[in-house]
């Protein structure tokens, strides 16, 4: 019944370190203490390598690898840190800002928003490329949850907690490129969308302001996602 | 060795930034022991004068005159300084950008005003098509992000940049801080 | 059917056809086709009735016989002639003169070097069968191949002849085809799957389409036989909705090698089973990337993912698929019929066989050419193109489409082989092949490719979505003089990054055309920016 786990022994920044072969290079590094930048990445959900944040050098390899999809090796040797992925990774970040419209200042998540933070922890104190400012639409006809889509930045955490966590699949993306949209069923008002269970997940998976509660004062408004480590956990020992 | 010289300027923002700069207090005692504050919209100077070394800039490029000013500052400054959100970003100034000036002028002094709707066209300074973060517009060296940054971080960046060091931003501000 | 069946099928094909003194070929694949071909066909059919020729002459449509810039194009047969740019009103003359001197005017010189230098594999029988009709095919050698493979060869013998070839992807990123099948022979399981991409979107590039529509049963039979090689049952062809006619020729084409039993349960009365349907693309560039592709076929969003695992490994609905492109397939019988070594003797050390391009743009000979890999470039451009119309002159070819680059006048004498593209800054790409003379600026030629990316990111990643956009608006602002060198600055930082941190082949190429430009051409941009001016004349500038 138990498969024989195999063990993978590897270096990420000059440090030994190891994991299962069915593990990624992100979540050894967790364990270890390393830390590598993610957005799109939640532990719970599968991830996508979207945001490109988590972008690794591996010795051999002439691409970058994101760490959340990369699987360990054998002798690996794994840089995290190098100049030239800071670099990108804060360029991902002011492409971010530039690409729909942050006003950190006036943001109902202001203070405990992940792409905030993520430009603090990061160094970027501005945004070299010309800000986009597009016109976007901001849909509150849900009940008790409201939808800025000038704050999303397509990480789609919702459309996967909604489709893998709730099963209700409401959220998806709508349009292509820089005009891509999440939308719910098809790009109905949320408020009258026919298969949200109103649960709220995707609004606590949400890293910034693009998906939030109404009636609640900006310090109130932290994301609570403790409860899908514990759902998935839960759902692989049943299984 | 001579004093440095410190100028700040007040595009489009809140006069935030300046208060937080102000709530400096006793330490702004402390800072110009070594620099002297040679212009600023909190002095009575009218001139922006030549050969400052380093300008506090608030505030969005939002109109002819910002334009102007924020050119002139430029060519008569060493270390020009974005101070706080909207210089860095374009922040609240900036939201007008994604309906156009005159959607937002007509919102803002015909549509939601009863006595006498109209919209000054004299004296004020025409607004240009949209708020710009400074950097767009001019050669920024420090970018001091926050809205608005700290009384102990305007202190300490200032307090590098006389001892000609860069101060480390991460550890100090963020954007919307 | 058996192999000797067919043999017999396929004499019989000869017999039966008593050959009427005169054929009348007329291309009716998509080019001429656009011309009026089909009208023409339908003239001269009437013309031929009408003077109760029947018995005599026979009107056959084909697929493309290349010249496409003088279509509609037809081969009178068995005299050889060829003519061109042919109309209704030219029907009575032309089946006036069968056995006479050929209508003068209407004579294109099948003697020009746009044909003689060719070298034809994959369109052997472009522009010479009907494509309709499953006995031309067969009567053309069609489908002894997998019968051979089927009769006397093992999946193993079959990976070795293709590795032997040294065939190489033709979809683009030239990947070894034999290494690839074996990859997903060796892959565990006993569900596999083969993919044909034909999701061809290159602006200017019409390769597969018409291989598809000239010749749709050479692409099946070949990936029969990878099916069989690898261990597949099922094959999915993925075209583009946008290629109508490839779509109902294949349909046809699927249909008649079914009702043969060469495609369908028990192939040849083997115990090999395959097959095939097609897949309609929904209008989406990206889907041509292999990991989208397939997420399109299992009904997803077309979005590209990360890569590591590879399809051979983890492919449709997570198993083992092997994805090659329509020009690799169309390779496929003839290495079989005439073996790996026939195959490794035409090309270049590293490339071999042969490459079809899509020559577009300034040359006189536009359409559709086969070469031999290893060519050069003049030989394309000015033998077989017939160089620059109207004196001008040569200044860039842009190969590989949106993921490629232009390169300059002094590597004209460059092979056209994988490798030396990729040392001048381009790519082979699937085979578009844009000419351009000095009247083109190539500013606006980088900001057009970039522009085409912008429009076909999927905006899955950060670097593509967002990074082409901000590159295409920094190319906006140079061509309209708005730039500064800052600016410049800012593309080249742009370009490298979307280059190493975006997700799919899109990304990571969409910079080449403004990177191969800024090699070769960066006078051109310093003269947009300082001086305000496009040196080809073609920018509005806003000062």
């Amino acid at each position: 019944m138990n498969q024989p786990v195999r063990v993978k022994t590897l270096k990420i920044d000059d440090r030994d370190v190891s994991g299962r072969e069915d593990e990624t290079i992100l979540e050894i590094a967790r364990q270890n203490g390393i830390f590598i930048p993610t957005l799109c990445n939640l532990q719970g959900l599968t991830p996508i390598g979207a945001c490109r944040l988590c972008l690794v050098e591996i010795k051999g390899v002439s691409r970058l690898l994101p760490a959340c999809v990369t699987r360990v090796e054998e002798g690996m040797e794994v840089y995290t840190q190098s100049e030239r992925l800071q670099k990108y990774r804060r360029m991902v970040l002011e492409l971010l800002f530039s690409e729909r419209n942050h006003i950190c200042s006036v943001c109902v998540v202001n203070g405990h928003c992940e792409l905030q933070s993520m430009a603090q922890v990061l160094g970027m104190t501005h945004v070299s490329v010309p800000y986009r400012f597009p016109r976007l639409p901001v849909d509150a006809s849900h009940e008790r949850f409201v939808v800025d889509h000038n704050r999303c930045i397509l990480c789609t955490r919702c459309v996967r907690v909604c489709d893998e966590i709730e099963g209700a699949h409401t959220w998806d993306v709508m349009g292509r490129g820089i005009d891509s949209r999440v939308i719910t069923d098809l790009n109905q008002a949320w408020g009258e969308s026919e298969t949200c269970t109103s649960c709220g997940k995707c609004v606590n998976v949400c890293p910034t302001g693009a998906l939030f509660e109404k009636g609640k004062p900006v310090s109130e408004r932290l994301k609570k996602r403790q409860f899908l480590p514990y759902l998935t956990m839960m759902r692989e020992e049943r299984r | 060795m001579s004093k440095k010289r410190i100028a700040t300027v007040w595009l489009d923002g809140c006069s935030g930034c300046h208060m937080s700069f102000l709530d400096m207090d006793e330490r702004l005692v402390e800072l110009f022991q070594q620099a002297d504050l040679v212009y600023s919209p909190l002095v009575d100077l009218k001139e922006f004068p030549e050969g400052v070394d380093i300008t506090l800039v608030e505030g969005a490029v939002s109109s002819e005159e910002d334009l102007h000013k924020i050119q002139m500052v430029r060519e008569r400054t060493k270390i020009l300084v974005s101070f706080g959100d909207c210089a860095v970003t374009g922040n609240v100034p900036s939201m007008r950008n994604p309906f156009g000036v005159n959607a937002v002028l007509q919102r803002a002094y015909l549509e939601n005003v009863t006595l006498h709707p109209q919209v000054p066209r004299e004296v004020v300074p025409a607004l240009i098509e949209k708020a710009r973060p400074v950097h767009e517009v001019v050669k920024v060296d420090v970018f001091i992000p926050g809205c608005p940054p700290s009384a102990q971080t305007i202190f300490l960046v200032l307090s590098d940049l006389l001892a000609d060091r860069m101060p480390d931003m991460a550890m100090l501000t963020r954007f919307g801080a | 059917m058996t192999p000797e069946e067919l043999r017999k099928l396929a004499e019989s094909q000869e017999e039966a056809r008593p050959a009427p003194r005169h054929r009348i070929k007329i291309c009716v694949a998509a080019g001429c086709l656009s011309a009026g071909s089909d009208r023409v066909r339908d003239a001269l059919q009437n013309e031929v009735t009408r003077r109760g020729l029947e018995n005599e002459c026979e009107v056959q449509g084909v697929g493309c016989l290349g010249l496409c810039t003088m279509g509609p194009l037809m081969l009178v047969e068995p005299d050889g002639v060829m003519y061109q740019n042919v109309t209704e009103s030219d029907a009575a003359a032309i089946v006036e003169s069968l056995g006479k001197k050929p209508v003068e005017q209407l004579v294109c010189p099948s003697d020009m070097s746009f044909f003689t230098k060719q070298y034809k594999i994959v369109l052997e029988n472009s522009g010479v069968i009907d494509p309709e009709k499953i006995e031309d095919y067969i009567a053309r050698d069609g489908y002894t191949a997998l019968a051979r493979v089927l009769e006397d060869m093992s999946p193993q013998d079959v990976i070795d002849e293709i590795t032997r070839s040294g065939l190489r992807g033709r979809g683009g990123a030239g990947y070894p085809t034999g290494l690839k099948w074996s990859t997903v022979a060796k892959a565990g399981g006993t569900r596999k799957f083969v993919i044909c991409n034909a999701d061809e979107g290159d602006p200017g590039a019409f390769m597969d389409r018409s291989v598809l529509e000239s010749d749709p049963h050479r692409v099946l039979e070949g990936m029969a036989i990878a099916a069989y090689a690898v261990g597949a049952s099922q094959g999915y062809l993925y075209v583009r909705a946008e290629y109508p006619l490839a779509v109902k020729r294949l349909r046809t084409a699927i249909r008649q090698a079914e009702r043969l039993g060469l495609l369908g349960n028990n192939i040849c009365g083997t115990t090999f089973s395959f097959h095939v349907d097609i897949r309609l693309g929904a209008g989406a560039f990206v889907c041509g990337e292999e990991t989208a592709l397939i997420a399109s076929i299992e009904g997803k969003r077309g979005q590209p993912r990360p890569r590591p695992p590879y399809p051979a490994e983890y492919g449709l609905w997570g198993y083992p698929t092997l994805i090659n492109n329509v020009e690799t397939f169309a390779n496929i019988a003839p290495i079989i019929r005439n073996g790996g070594d026939w195959f490794a003797s035409i090309g270049t050390e590293k490339s071999k066989g042969t490459k079809v391009f899509a020559l577009a743009g300034r040359v006189k000979n536009t359409g559709l050419i086969e070469v031999p890999m290893g060519i050069t470039l003049r030989e394309i451009i000015f033998d077989i193109g017939g160089g620059i119309p109207d004196g001008h002159r040569f200044k860039a070819v842009q190969t590989g489409g949106p993921s490629g680059g232009c390169i300059p006048e002094q590597y004209l004498d460059m092979p056209v082989d994988y490798e030396s593209l990729a040392k001048v800054g381009s790519i082979m790409g699937s085979g578009g092949m844009i000419v351009m003379d000095e009247t083109s600026c190539m500013v606006d030629v980088a900001k057009f490719f970039m522009d085409f990316c912008v429009s076909e990111s999927c905006g899955k990643c950060v670097p593509c979505r967002v990074g082409t956009v901000q590159m295409y608006n920094i190319l906006n602002r140079i061509t309209s003089g708005e730039a500064t060198m800052e600016d410049l600055a800012l593309l080249e930082e742009l370009c490298d990054m979307v280059k190493y941190t975006s997700l799919c082949g899109l990304g990571q190429t969409a910079p080449n055309p403004v990177l191969s430009t800024l090699q070769y051409f960066r006078d051109e941009y310093v003269a947009h920016i300082v001086d305000k001016q496009c040196p080809a004349g073609v920018c509005q500038m806003r000062q």
